[in-house]
């Protein structure tokens, strides 16, 4: 069934999943209206990149869980104790700065086999077990750090939040390095979005029109470009941006493409025709734990290293926002709905707001209102689209 | 001649891209049993919804004229206002409620200081339970209560509301014969008293045999309404009308027709109780399935079909499994599901909404959810294919949808099913165990169905149809197992098989003991 689908198509064929860019488009046009084009300076940009990319990071786990058809509350707390282990480990026990990174992960690792074990095995609700684990993991990080913050981590580790590439090619008032980095990428986007719309012609699947297919390349490589020629106008590239990059071109496939993620879209949909399709129920919740526990350690090292050292109360409400990004981007309360890149759109939208009304004065308590309200219309949409859908 | 208590004129219905009804007619006689047929997606749920204000008015035209006035209702709040209940097939009861809460829910008669008065309330249901004739403690929590009686409790509340216009979506498509049977008697009941009742079925036996009138309805349109009481007036007619052409023979011509050696074996099966490790669910059963055959398993509801394969498929149903499996003469172990599909056995379920398909996913990851291996590469799987796959299934199994990105929620039931087997032919499996593979779908996708299986067998498939429906089995299997309370109780060749005897061998006890538990499957 080679065909074409023409734009009104393309946007009305998901409207939970088009809605969201249409979305965080227009907050992102307001702000910067409001802030008389501060919130897209190049040190702002750069800024909302360092402020909320742990929250990004998490959003990436916590998607992946509410697809499952579970919720995950001890995320902040994970943060904190990964955090506060490298902490100790470097600065206490003056290990390097790779193995207080080490340390970190296996504390998320070990933190989420644990509440696996729980879900996958006992049985218990992800809601109970990671309520427990919000609990325990702040008590053992109160205990790590003996109640008392501990800093500052060594230089390395801290750079792996605060620093930058930038200078390879030298500066022209500019980095040259930042900009050939986002080059780089948007060719290889770019590239594989080509041999993707030619396997599907070759599959006979329904394409979209060639005009509507390059426009979709140009817009997409110039908002990138000109993202990057703000970077480099400022201090290049962040090395958190990096990781970020590269954890969600790996989850995106991982969620997309392989078995493992697949599985987790057909427990979230229908757990017992999962079980009756030989779906390894246990072992998938285990490994969504798992995963989600191992993106909070991830979490916890860009969160310690950004704030230069482990705070006994650290990561607080980080989980609220995780889980506010998921919903925003797209995930279904119900579970067997979701994407990783909705849930980072998500998270921007969270950040861009966050940011905007910073810039512009607003008290935190506004701030709050502002956002515990977006949550809730987001999701009102999200009942709203599904009784539409319902409803025919 | 009685006036008409409802008459729904020109009515249509658009949705988007589809128009759901188009002029129809439905003229409803005060005090009859009204039935509608019509094939599944025919557009009888959307007729009723239109009556019962679900599509309020001004979202459809046409006029529906009720009790002489023209009705305009803005929700399903004001239908029953006037007296029109309906029951849908999914029943709405409240599972951890009793009887005469759910009854009341909803509608409860407050007394002093606004508080219900239970022992009140207790009585009037107690009084409304009797109408039905259901006799149960008004206490008993619903979900304690098997589906026949939950239907009765459904009817009871809408007479606690003082129904004048019953509606029964597929009443009796999850009921046993006894409980089919006493839900057809009450309908007469509540004739004589002058309650008029539409009911929608796809059991023409049913129809014939309660029915005053019955109109027909096919794509979005009535084709015609017949007198039940002429003599023209057979279920071949009503076929005839619903899929607009004759059907000769409602089960195919099986072609290829040669049978092999075994295939299938299950010995000694025995299964326990999940919760009740001393109560024996299926005992000791064995039977064998040859090559290119189609066996049946012909069961009254609780006598352990869905339990003896679940319970060989992975063990997804019950504990304290013991007995032996065979393939092709060699003894497998089957104790996880994917075991069961490596060894190539697959089963479709009874209830493909619930635990056959994923709803909020498209077709197309629906049908290689099963088989996932067979499309990955080092972890990942190549959508592409998927796809192609999934085309194949859709042309080959004849899945009408305009794309395999459609939800399989979307789909009517002759669909979805067909959705599912694909689902399973493509595990490539060569035991197939199909449970209630026809219920709640149409005639016409029956066919479809049974051509399929008739297809798989010819393809030198096993295959095991487990129904309550004795024509079904009659019509497609080469031998019949009759499963009662438990126990194989006999196999018949389909040549000496007659329903009187099937149905004698179905309610064959062995002794008390297997009464006893029998009995409190059968009291549900």
């Amino acid at each position: 069934m080679t065909g074409i689908a023409n734009v009104r198509e393309l946007l009305t064929r998901n409207l939970r999943q088009s809605g969201i860019y249409i979305a965080f488009v227009a907050i992102v046009a307001l702000f910067a209206i409001l802030t008389d084009g501060k919130l897209l300076g190049p040190t702002n940009l750069t800024n909302i990149v360092l402020q909320y990319s742990y929250i990004l990071v998490l959003a990436i786990g916590m998607v992946i869980v509410i697809i499952g058809g579970h919720i995950d509350l001890s995320v902040g707390s994970v943060v904190a104790l990964a955090g506060a282990t490298a902490a100790v480990v470097m600065i206490k026990q003056g290990q390097p700065w790779w193995v207080g990174v080490l340390a970190a992960l296996a504390v998320g690792l070990l933190a989420g086999a644990w509440q696996g074990f729980w879900v996958a095995f006992v049985g218990i609700p992800a809601f109970i077990t990671t309520l427990a684990g919000m609990l325990l993991f702040r008590g053992l990080t109160f205990r790590v750090l003996d109640n008392i913050s501990l800093s500052p981590v060594p230089a390395e580790y801290a750079n792996i939040a605060t620093g930058f590439q930038n200078g390879l090619f030298g500066g022209n008032g500019y980095d040259v390095f930042t900009l050939v980095i986002f080059a780089i990428a948007v060719a290889g986007y770019v590239f594989s979005e080509i041999r993707k719309r030619r396997a599907a012609i070759a599959y006979k699947q329904t394409v979209g029109a060639t005009p509507l297919f390059i426009t979709k390349l140009v817009i997409v490589a110039a908002v990138v470009m000109w993202f990057a020629w703000q970077l480099a106008n400022y201090r290049g590239l962040p090395n958190v941006l990096i990781i970020l990059a590269v954890l969600v071109l790996v989850y995106t496939v991982v969620t997309t493409r392989t078995v493992f993620g697949r599985h987790v879209y057909a427990i979230g949909g229908n757990l017992t025709a999962a079980t009756l399709s030989g779906v390894k129920v246990k072992w998938v919740n285990f490994g969504i734990m798992l995963n989600m526990g191992l993106l909070a350690g991830v979490a916890g090292v860009v969160y310690s290293a950004r704030s230069n050292g482990a705070q006994p109360s650290a990561g607080e409400m980080f989980e609220l926002d995780a889980i506010a990004a998921s919903f925003i981007g797209g995930a279904a309360v119900t579970g067997g709905v979701g994407r990783v890149t909705g849930a980072i759109v998500g998270g921007l939208i969270m950040a861009i707001m966050t940011n905007g009304m910073q810039l512009l004065g607003y008290e935190q308590s506004i701030q709050n209102i502002v956002k515990g309200l977006v949550l809730l219309l987001a999701v009102a949409f999200d009942v709203w689209n599904k009784r539409r859908a319902g409803a025919r | 001649m009685a006036s008409n208590i409802l008459e729904m004129r020109g009515i249509s219905k658009e949705f988007p891209g589809v128009k759901a009804l188009s002029d129809v007619e439905l003229h409803v006689r005060d005090g009859e049993i009204h039935a509608i047929c019509g094939e599944n997606g025919a557009g009888k749920s959307t007729l009723m919804k239109v009556l019962s204000g679900v599509y309020p008015h001004g979202t459809y035209t046409g006029e529906i004229h009720y009790g002489g006035e023209e009705a305009k209702f803005g929700s399903i709040n004001d239908s029953e206002e006037a007296g029109i209940v309906i029951i849908h097939q999914e029943l709405a009861l409240v599972p951890h409620l009793t009887v005469a809460e759910n009854i009341f829910l909803g509608n409860e008669t407050k007394g002093r200081l606004g508080l219900i008065d239970w022992n009140e309330a207790n009585k009037r249901a107690l009084d409304l339970m009797e109408q039905v004739g259901l006799h149960e403690n008004p206490v008993t929590p619903v979900g304690q209560l098997g589906v026949g009686k939950q239907q009765l409790i459904e009817i009871a509340k809408a007479l606690s509301k003082d129904v004048k216009l019953l509606i029964l979506d597929e009443p009796t498509a999850a009921l046993n014969d006894s409980d089919s049977e006493h839900l057809l008697g009450l309908l007469r009941t509540l004739k004589e008293r002058g309650i008029t009742s539409i009911m929608i079925s796809h059991k023409l036996n049913e129809i014939e045999e309660i029915a005053d009138r019955t109109t027909i309805i096919r794509d979005g349109e009535s084709i015609e309404t017949i007198d039940m009481s002429e003599p023209e007036s057979t279920q071949d007619r009503i076929i005839r009308g619903m899929v607009g052409r004759d059907l000769e023979h409602r089960y195919p011509e099986r072609i290829d027709h040669s049978i092999g050696e075994e295939l299938f074996r299950v010995e000694d099966w025995t299964v326990h109780h999940p919760t009740q490790p001393d109560r024996v669910v299926v005992d000791g059963a064995s039977f064998n399935v040859r090559a290119g055959e189609v066996v049946g398993i012909a069961g009254l509801m609780g006598a352990g079909r869905t339990e003896l394969a679940m319970s060989i498929f992975g063990g997804t149903y019950g504990r304290g499994i013991s007995g032996k499996v065979f393939k092709r003469g060699e003894e497998i172990k089957t104790r996880s599901v994917s075991e069961a599909i490596h060894h190539g056995i697959a089963y479709a379920t009874e209830d493909r909404k619930k635990y056959g398909l994923n709803l909020i996913e498209d077709i197309r990851r629906n049908i290689s959810a099963a088989a996932l291996f067979k499309l990955t590469k080092s972890g990942f799987v190549n959508g592409n294919e998927e796809l192609k796959v999934a085309e194949e299934y859709r042309s080959s199994m004849n899945i009408k949808t305009p794309s395999v990105l459609q939800l399989a929620g979307n789909l009517s039931g002759g669909n979805q099913q067909k959705v599912v087997l694909s689902k399973w032919m493509y595990t490539d499996a060569d035991v197939l165990i199909l449970d209630e593979p026809t219920r709640g779908i149409d005639v016409g996708a029956k066919y479809e169905i049974y051509t399929i299986v008739n297809k798989l067998a010819a393809q030198g498939k096993a295959v095991v149809i487990i129904s309550s429906e004795l024509p079904e089995l009659m019509g497609t299997c080469d031998r019949i197992y009759t499963l009662a309370f438990g126990r194989i109780t006999g196999c018949l060749d389909v040549a000496e098989a007659t329903p009187e005897s099937l149905m004698t061998l179905m309610t064959q006890e062995r002794n008390a003991a297997s009464r006893e538990g029998a009995d409190a499957e059968e009291t549900h």
